[in-house]
């Protein structure tokens, strides 16, 4: 199991040597941002604004405006709230091509509390017209979109995580910008998941198999702009639908299966993530099993829900 | 929507005057255009009925004296890779803006009629996607700091890499627009970086929408607020074109950016507006636009007589 940080700025050192516009832009965090390599090789290419997210986004811009490449890393929690007015006027509204990257996200900072956690960022950028936001759901994927956003016209959110995910998913397909990958198909329910809840939501699957269910799962590596027609073939042979997602389930992937299926395709849905107010504090694992966000905890909410709806 | 325009219908393509001792026949065509682009700004607001003429007369010498004499750039290449930046932080006083461009040969002045109209090229702010010569969405306050040191740190290091010139990057930011804390953190920044191809130009007229800024959340000491923060600071009067090329081409300090606070009255050049705080977005009654208007038509008219008094001199 890894860290798609690792992934992430790997590709990112990879394709720098490359192509000289691609810059950084970061927070103070170069750590949290795992970007001491790309410093050491390219020092002239990290912007260091120091803590001042506003200022950050901005400088993103102006860097794009300038013809350059920015990469534009922080905490989740910090970029896509403190900064959001900058990311939809300086960054969005002028189409300018920067790449803004949420190092730290969902519960990731679990015990810090509900300041440093980040669980509305899909439903606020997901809303930006002309936005990409994508998440990749393992290693293997966080280079692929790495790569594929050094080639996208326009600009992108990039939400990395620091809950483990493999090297590459025991499943077929493979990344592509834009399109949903299922992962495997099942009659009895569809489950969309996530970043780091695809593995979970797989495994969760082939033990619902063992119980006699029947669960296709399906990665959303791009939340923004969804495939719609890939998320409706995709459920359209099952009864339901599960959506998973380290994040509120107002917002992010949840809502954004309901708006297509209850325009297109209406049919039962369960959207599993945190809900019921800010999350509790506590060592994100923990957090994440507080809310049923494992194989285990997927298994036995997909199984009761099924149950519910099909009987 | 009008269509795109052709060279013939241009003015001819002026350089900017970069190094150039100002003759007193530039000097006059300059204020003349400054008091053009007014009726300009003028006539845009009150046909709309909507817009922000005494931020535009505010900051409209400022402007002209960057379109027209300092700043580097081709209105036939508006996206010319050289060229100098501009970046109306102040987005409200877009009517100077377009004023400006449309006087520049960026794009026909009949776009000026569609001003603020369904779908159209001159929306109420700044939007780079649809207005050629614009470099920047504006008009939510305290961005357009932020986004000139991204681009003067972006151009200063393609530079490195064997561009022949850094081109300059000029912001023009409100007074009041300096309470959004997100311009200091950009301020603190722009001299850690060391910026010196950034030149910020501030409007300091002194108002806001609501009331005079020292009223409301006062700025001074501000030229020592810029200096504390690193910043090579000038002053001059806002409405003193000559003084304003002085300060604008003055080669930068090496090693900091610079900022020239440029006192102003809101809504230079139309009285009834001049220094009102009820006048930030108010648009005048039908006698008061032509009161503002007759004014300005009679300056401009001693301008264009002195100037052509000055070019019979000239030619001897």
């Amino acid at each position: 199991m890894a860290d798609v940080r690792d992934a992430f700025i790997k590709t990112l050192i990879d394709e720098a040597r490359e192509d000289e516009r691609i810059v950084t832009v970061v927070n103070d965090s170069v750590g949290s941002s795992k970007l001491r390599p790309f410093l050491s090789e390219f020092p002239d290419r990290v912007f260091n604004v120091g803590i001042a997210e506003q200022n950050m986004v901005g400088v993103g811009a102006g860097l794009a405006a300038a013809g350059l490449l920015p990469w534009v890393s922080s905490a989740t929690c910090f970029l896509s709230y403190r900064a959001l007015e900058q990311i939809k006027n300086d960054v969005v509204y002028p189409k300018h091509n920067v790449r803004l990257v949420g190092n730290t996200t969902g519960v990731d900072y679990g015990a810090l509390g509900a300041t440093h956690h980040a669980l509305e960022d899909l439903g606020t950028l997901r809303a930006l017209p002309g936005l990409t936001v994508v998440t990749p759901s393992d290693m293997e994927e966080a280079e692929a979109a790495t790569r594929a956003l050094m080639q996208h016209e326009g600009p992108a959110y990039l939400r990395l995580y620091r809950a483990s995910v493999p090297e590459k998913l025991d499943a077929p397909g493979s990344f592509e910008l834009g399109k949903v990958r299922v992962l495997r198909n099942g009659d009895d329910c569809t489950i969309f998941a996530c970043g780091p809840m695809v593995v979970r939501a797989l495994d969760a699957a082939r033990m619902l198999e063992a119980d006699g269910y029947s669960a296709g799962v399906v990665a959303v590596s791009t939340l923004a702009p969804l495939d719609v027609a890939g998320v409706l073939e995709a459920s359209a042979g099952s009864r339901c639908v599960v959506t998973v997602e380290e994040h509120m389930t107002v917002g992010g992937l949840g809502s954004a299966i309901c708006e297509i299926l209850a325009e297109h395709d209406p049919k039962h849905v369960l959207r599993l993530g945190i809900s019921g107010g800010f999350a509790v504090p506590g060592p994100a694992e923990a957090v994440r099993e507080y809310y049923g966000l494992t194989a285990a905890g997927i298994r036995e909410r997909v199984a009761e829900f099924v149950r519910r709806v099909t009987k | 929507m009008a269509g795109r325009h052709t060279k013939a219908q241009m003015p001819s393509l002026q350089r900017a005057g970069v190094g150039k001792e100002i003759t007193r026949a530039e000097l006059l065509r300059l204020k003349a255009t400054a008091v053009k682009c007014r009726l300009a700004s003028l006539e845009m607001a009150y046909r709309a009925g909507s817009g922000h003429i005494p931020p535009d007369f505010s900051c409209m010498d400022i402007m002209v004296t960057l379109f027209f004499r300092v700043l580097r750039l081709d209105p036939f290449r508006p996206d010319w890779d050289d060229r100098d930046r501009f970046i109306l932080s102040k987005g409200h006083a877009v009517g100077a803006l377009y004023a400006c461009l449309a006087e520049r040969g960026f794009f026909p002045k009949e776009w000026l009629d569609t001003y603020q109209q369904m779908e159209t090229r001159l929306p109420g702010h700044p939007d780079r996607n649809v207005t050629p010569g614009v470099e920047h969405n504006t008009g939510a306050l305290g961005h357009g700091l932020s986004v000139a040191c991204g681009l003067a740190a972006g151009l200063r290091l393609r530079k490195g890499r064997g561009e022949d010139r850094t081109p300059r990057v000029y912001v023009l930011l409100g007074d009041g627009e300096l309470q959004e804390g997100s311009n200091w953190e950009a301020a603190m920044f722009a001299a850690q970086q060391g910026l010196d191809n950034l030149v910020a130009v501030v409007d300091r007229n002194r108002l806001q929408q609501g009331d005079f800024t020292e009223r409301t959340v006062a700025l001074e000491d501000l030229a020592a607020k810029w200096y504390a923060f690193g910043w090579d600071v000038a002053a001059c009067d806002g409405h003193d074109i000559a003084a304003l090329v002085d300060v604008l081409e003055a080669p930068p300090a090496p090693g900091k950016p610079r900022v020239i606070i440029a006192n102003t009255v809101k809504g230079r050049g139309g009285p009834v507006m001049e220094n009102k705080p009820e006048w930030h977005h108010r648009i005048p009654t039908e006698a008061e636009y032509e009161e503002i208007k007759a004014g300005l038509s009679a300056v401009l008219e001693s301008l264009e007589r002195e100037l052509e008094s000055e070019e019979r001199v000239n030619r001897g």
